[in-house]
């Protein structure tokens, strides 16, 4: 053995020596390969070692590297910065804000604004609407009227754009015909449409797959691919504004610029900007960076206004009621100040104070008197005064740079919040804002009912919203319960504008959304005119992170449309659905979807039909077909019953006009598929031809949509068919595999996987058509690197294993195992480990077997990062599917084992110890107990170890080799390790406790002799320690090993160290000691231990008896139906005890009693039961819940040991007594005797007399032949 | 009930116990009790078909008679209930 290692370490020399020349050989077409390009600045230059690390988003992995060209500190990139009052209560877990965690997608629900309430025709009946109502047609004309803004509006900017092309051109074109090269176009996203035909390539974020994982529909939304959704997006970071830029570039319009010659780039919807103001004003779209206030005017209702004429949905670039910028005449004092502005000023106060200009003295003291000369400042210097320059430097949300102190004083006490009269809860400064009102002490007499009413409401909310829990709950079931009478506009007007507040947290929101919840129930037909109201502020929850925010969404949306009937539910959102911005067809499309599953498909059948045929708009039918889509991700099979109309319904999406729409439709069908499996291929027919049809047609992301379809459908198919249409499609997959696109790539190892697993497809097929292609291109190192690639390719070669067997696939990427990467190592290796435990290794040869075994031996010794797991793990799995055949490759392994465990790194170590625990049975099979000896003494030599995870890892080492090779052959001999671990007992860590428990238990159990009787007895007193640790395990192993000792040694000893561990103080640790004192009593017979326990039950102290009877309570639950011998020899102690003062006393001994009284029921012993009966039932007056606990179970275990009648009998003196207290408790008694044994009682009913009118006897008992 | 208890499983346990027909109550009078007992009796001579075959034989009746009758008595075992005094 000792002459292997060199040979080893000589023959691995050599290997690397080979390897590298091979590598330096194929290196550089391997890169050119991968990179495509010899850019060598681009490429990775180390390789993440920890999967933590990676970046899982490849959005993130493109904004790393752009990331190069921006400088900042990191801390300033990663962290927003925060507000000084942040740091006070670190060390607590802090309310998580929502907003915090949202991406700039989901934040642009803070664009929508809660419009006013709408007609209900259903109310009305015949009357013509009141002209001051929106009604359906109202808002359809204005959503005519924004989108045709919109178009004309792009059409100006285009048109100027291309007069300023040609105006470039022009010049140029003398020395450049092919000025083609002109900036980059900033597309609006309402271009990209029309002109993506011709301009589509393939960039590798830029997938408009909102929804690539359907059928998690309670998956979290991956942020990035739905903000991806609107194409032409523009990069995250591009859009964060540094503190000095105010907003964005894209959404400024450039200076000077009035907003409607706006380059194309602007977002329409973006912050209204009022020209010719010089303050930029706050920014609507909220980021991380700058916490400027929403307007009040876009998130409170518009009071008065209106409708036609002053609802301006917050497009409109005009000023009027809603500025974004309060000026602070025209907002009512507190109201004005938002709690953003509130922290910012704040901050700013706190900034200001520290960067104040120095003074002279202070400069004085600073600087030494000489060599310092004072110089005038030059004349022209005129300090920074004015306001608008300053206000550039530092954005401040206020219109003057100052902060105007406002007339009353209140508004100005950030820090101390002025106590809220009458019982409310506190307010936060945020909460002022709404509120605000509440601090008034008006004289609630003379406010008008409406008035009272609104405060009224106000008052519950923020109890709701702030007050404790049982404040909370009174102020909900008031809310409840006056819903009706509050009446649904005030209610919703209070709510609603409260669910949008910027800094809402998440336990708030959920607060005001079960009052939502509760109010609709209550308020029924009535909240119609509201519902788009509510569904603005709810919908934002369908795609929230959190699954539970998503699940009270859904279950708003589908109580709201209970409420609200379809026709109102369709009519109030009939306009988003091709409303301009996605954020609001997404978010209506999944609400249309809970609508569908809560009023049935039938009936919302039609109206789809409608929409997703619609001639006026593609986004009408992209919603429409999304509908479909988020229908069946949210009711899986239920969609089986309308699969052929779902189906109908979008199938001619597939050849729209519209690359968007026949993308949608795509995934459409794949979701379809997806919640229809295994069945309806019938359905899907209709699409089959135009689906194989487009994927010969389509290029990039139409075709993944398409093939993603495909992919759900075959599994769907018989066998024949199946196979037909995998061969078809497996052109393109092929041809594919080349694909650069990351997305693209995980679609189609996705689509192979599936394909490969239907029955159709032959293992022959696979081998020759598709495993070359698949192996070249996809078994390369860089899908290592990609957590999800890395996922999908491991799965896709799992499946194909299935299909094709062992051997084709691990032959050939066994060669990997000894790759340069150590991802893709690990990546191999867990693939491995999947086949072979799946498969077995039956099917590989013994050149395999060579090359495997060699394989792994490389891996497991080459690898450096920390999750070792995967090679462990593809060891084990390997080695235990070889089994015999390992035989000869094991002394190479011990070698190896035996070298790492002498390793420098304490992870090393313990992976070798480690790797001993998975293969030990596997060395026994293959008779190799010597070299297992060997392991045994090599490990006991280890036992110094320092690291508690390296020695916790030797001893479950030594554990299993004790295990398999058993007490007497093991090596070291028993009666020299044990010794040795007495002291390891005592190490506090909890693996190395549980592992020598464990290894000290076993031993206890199998080979107790080969150790002296003192050294056990001084295992006990470590044992006694034991009983502390926090994990169940490691305190039931250690009562146990108390059992094997004293079984192996006599219970005497052992028995007087566990009662005198009873005087102990910690309750723990005297619980665990009666339980071992039971355990005693029941390996070693309960006549041993029951002398000397009753004995101490003499002792004077309560701790002592109380235990003695836990012991006894324990001791008749082990001992069953031995304890009838014992029951005469209790009694007394029992007798005493439950006529004791305490009552612990008295609870522990009625439930030795109940145990006793199960254990021996049937075996005659009747008489001590009834006597000791006679002793538990003064107690069934007891209040403490224990106790009167412990007396009833000890009554009903005495109607299993006596009869149901004779408790009865117990029973019948109080079923009736003139007190109800009694009563009550007998009836609670009679009660569960009825449940329990109710058929027993017929025969012990006591006779009752007859009375005038009624026969209360029971004559049919008296019979007798 | 003390305030303490209300949450304990012995509250609950009543509660439980409410949930099955023929368990009492502190305010149960003897007329609703001895309803529970005669339909339990005619149940459990119904359910146990040695007892149905006694009685059978006893009465000189068949078996399917003696059912029937049990379980027609069941409906009113002991007449209409009393005129309650108290309201």
């Amino acid at each position: 053995m000792a002459s292997m290692d060199p040979e080893i370490a000589k023959t691995q020399e050599e290997r690397k020596k080979l390897e590298q020349q091979l590598a330096s050989l194929t290196s550089v077409t391997f890169d050119t390969d991968l990179y495509g390009g010899s850019d060598k600045d681009a490429y990775l230059s180390s390789i993440p070692a920890n999967e933590d690390e990676e970046n899982l988003d490849s959005m993130d992995n493109e904004v790393a590297r752009k990331l190069a060209s921006y400088t900042a500190p990191k801390s300033l990139l990663k962290e927003m910065p925060r507000g000084a009052e942040d740091d006070g209560d670190i060390g607590f877990r802090k309310p998580q804000r929502i907003i915090d965690r949202e991406d700039d997608y989901r934040q642009r629900r803070l664009n929508r604004i809660i419009s006013p309430e709408r007609h209900d025709p259903f109310s009305a009946g015949e009357k013509t609407p009141d002209p001051s109502v929106r009604t359906y047609a109202d808002v359809m004309r204005e959503e005519a009227l924004k989108r045709e803004k919109e178009d004309t509006l792009r059409l100006i900017a285009k048109k100027k754009k291309e007069e300023e092309e040609a105006a470039k051109a022009a010049p140029e074109k003398g020395k450049d015909s092919g000025a083609a090269a002109a900036p980059q176009k900033r597309r609006n996203r309402w271009d990209q449409s029309q002109e993506d035909g011709g301009a589509k390539k393939a960039k590798t974020s830029d997938w408009d797959l909102p929804d690539t994982t359907p059928g998690r529909w309670d998956a979290t939304p991956t942020p990035g691919r739905v903000a991806d959704a609107t194409p032409g997006r523009r990069n995250r970071w591009d859009e964060t504004p540094t503190p000095g830029r105010l907003a964005d570039s894209d959404a400024t319009p450039a200076g000077g610029a009035t907003p409607g010659a706006t380059p194309a780039g602007m977002t329409w919807d973006a912050t209204p900007k009022l020209p010719g103001l010089a303050t930029p004003t706050p920014k609507r779209q909220r980021s991380r960076w700058d916490e400027t206030p929403v307007s009040m005017g876009s998130a409170t209702p518009l009071p008065g206004a209106t409708p036609a004429a002053a609802y301006t949905p917050g497009v409109t670039p005009v000023g009027g009621v809603e500025l974004a910028t309060p000026t602070p005449g025209a907002i009512n004092m507190r109201g004005a100040i938002t709690p953003e502005q509130y922290n910012l000023l704040r901050w700013e106060k706190d900034i200001e104070e520290r960067n104040r200009p120095l003074t002279d003295e202070e400069l004085d003291a600073m600087f030494p008197q000489e060599g310092y000369k004072v110089l005038e400042p030059p004349a022209s210097y005129v300090p920074i005064r004015t306001p608008a320059r300053k206000l550039l430097a530092t954005p401040t949300p206020l219109g003057t740079p100052l902060y105007q102190i406002p007339e009353e004083n209140r508004g100005q006490q950030f820090d101390v919040p002025k106590e809220a009269p009458g019982g409310l809860p506190f307010m936060k400064p945020e909460d002022y804002q709404y509120f605000g009102a509440l601090l008034n002490e008006d004289d609630e007499e003379q406010l008008t009912p409406e008035e009272q009413k609104e405060r009224k409401i106000m008052k519950l909310l923020l109890k709701v919203k702030n007050g404790t829990p049982p404040q909370r709950k009174t102020a909900l079931r008031q809310l409840t319960d006056k819903a009706r009478e509050f009446g649904a506009g005030p209610l919703f007007n209070r709510i609603l504008p409260l669910l949008m507040q910027p800094t809402l947290e998440d336990q708030e929101r959920h607060l005001l959304v079960k009052v939502i919840d509760r109010v609709l129930y209550k308020l029924d037909e009535l909240v119609r005119p509201y519902v788009h109201k509510i569904l603005v502020v709810i919908e934002p929850l369908l795609i929230d992170e959190d699954y539970y925010a998503r699940v009270e969404g859904r279950e708003i949306i589908s109580n709201l449309s209970k409420a609200a009937g379809l026709a109102t539910m369709i009519a109030a959102m009939r306009p988003d659905i091709d409303n301009i911005d996605e954020y609001v067809r997404n978010t209506t499309a999944r609400a249309f979807s809970v609508v569908a599953s809560a009023l049935g498909i039938p009936a919302l059948l039609p109206f789809l039909k409608a929409v997703c045929q619609s001639k006026k708009s593609w986004q009408a039918r992209h919603t429409g077909i999304k509908i479909v889509q988020q229908i069946a991700i949210l009711i899986g099979c239920a969609v089986l019953p309308h699969l052929r109309s779902l189906v109908e319904i979008i199938e001619h999406g597939l050849n729209d006009e519209n690359q968007k729409v026949r993308t949608i439709t795509a995934l459409s069908l794949a979701a379809l598929a997806e919640a229809a499996a295994p069945y309806g291929i019938e359905s899907f027919d209709s699409v089959l031809k135009p689906l194989w049809k487009g994927i010969r047609q389509h290029r990039g992301k139409v075709l993944a949509a398409f093939l993603k379809a495909i992919g759900f459908i075959i599994p769907l198919m018989e066998a024949l068919y199946a196979s037909y249409y995998t061969k078809e499609v497996m052109v393109v997959l092929i041809r594919e595999f080349q694909s650069p696109d990351e997305e693209m790539k995980k679609i189609v190892l996705k689509v192979v996987k599936q394909c490969v697993s239907t029955e159709g497809v032959d293992a022959e097929y696979i081998r020759t058509d598709i495993l070359p292609e698949f192996f070249k291109n996809f078994w390369v190192r860089r899908m290592a690197l990609d957590r999800r690639n890395y996922r999908q390719l491991v799965d896709t070669t799992v499946e194909i294993a299935n299909k094709v067997g062992v051997a084709d696939i691990v032959g050939r990427i066994v060669e990997d195992l000894k790759d340069e990467s150590e991802p893709y190592r690990r990546m191999v290796m867990e693939t491995i480990e999947k086949v072979v435990t799946n498969l077995g290794a039956s099917d590989i040869d013994a050149r395999l077997e060579e090359l495997l075994i060699d394989g792994i031996l490389y891996a497991f010794q080459e690898q450096t990062s920390d999750d070792a797991n995967v090679m462990l793990n593809g060891f084990g799995a390997v080695v235990n599917s070889l089994g015999q055949r390992v035989k000869p490759y094991l002394p190479q392994i011990c070698g190896t084992i035996k070298w790492r465990l002498n390793n420098k790194s304490a992870k090393v170590r313990q992976q070798a110890a480690d790797l001993i625990s998975r293969i030990a049975v596997v060395m026994k099979q293959c008779q190799e107990e010597q070299l297992m000896g060997h392991l045994g003494v090599v490990l006991y030599e280890y036992l110094g170890e320092e690291y508690p995870e390296v020695l916790g890892s030797i001893l479950g080492a030594l554990k299993s080799i004790v295990n398999v090779i058993g007490m007497t052959k093991m090596t070291p001999p028993i009666k020299d390790l044990l010794p040795r671990l007495t002291p390891i007992l005592k190490n506090r860590h909890e693996k190395v406790q549980e592992n020598c428990i464990d290894l000290v238990g076993r031993i206890a159990d199998r080979g107790a002799e080969f150790v002296p009787a003192r050294e056990w007895m001084r295992i006990c007193f470590e044992l006694l320690e034991m009983l502390k640790a926090h994990k169940k395990g490691i305190r039931r192993a250690t009562v146990n090993t108390f059992g094997y000792i004293a079984k192996a040694i006599g219970p005497q000893d052992v028995l007087a160290t566990l009662l005198n561990n009873l005087k102990v103080q910690e309750r723990q640790n005297r619980v665990c000691t009666t339980v071992a004192i039971a355990i005693v009593a029941e390996t070693c017979s309960p006549f041993t231990v029951l002398p000397a326990l009753m004995n101490e039950y003499r002792v004077p102290e309560l701790n002592v008896q109380n235990g003695v009877l836990k012991s006894l309570s324990f001791l008749f639950e082990y001992i069953g139906e031995m304890g009838k011998d014992y029951i005469y020899a209790v009694t007394p102690l029992l007798e005493d005890a439950l006529m004791d003062r305490d009552l612990v006393h008295r609870q522990t001994a009625a439930s030795a009693v109940k145990h006793m009284a199960l254990g021996v029921a049937g075996l005659g012993c009747e008489d001590a039961l009834v006597h000791l009966l006679n002793y538990v039932w003064p107690n069934i007056f007891e209040t403490s819940p224990h106790v009167i606990n412990a007396v009833m179970e000890a009554i009903e275990g005495m109607r299993v040991a006596l009869g149901a009648a004779i408790v009865l009998n117990y029973c019948l003196q109080g079923l009736f007594h003139p007190a109800r207290k009694v009563r009550e408790v007998y009836w609670k008694i009679y009660n569960s005797l009825y449940i329990g044994a109710q058929d027993a009682l017929v025969a012990a009913y006591p006779i009752l007399e007859d009375e005038q009118n009624n026969v209360y006897s029971r004559p049919e008992l008296m019979m007798f032949v | 009930m003390q305030a303490s208890d209300r949450f304990n499983i012995n509250s609950q346990l009543e509660h439980l116990q409410a949930k099955y027909v023929g368990t009492g109550h502190a305010d149960m009078n003897r007329f609703e009790w001895a309803v529970n007992i005669q339909r339990d009796s005619y149940a459990s001579y119904v359910g146990h078909y040695p007892i149905l075959a006694y009685f059978a034989i006893a009465e000189n009746e068949s078996i399917g008679r003696e059912r029937y009758n049990f379980m027609q008595k069941m409906l009113l075992p002991c007449g209409l209930p009393p005129e309650r005094e108290d309201d």
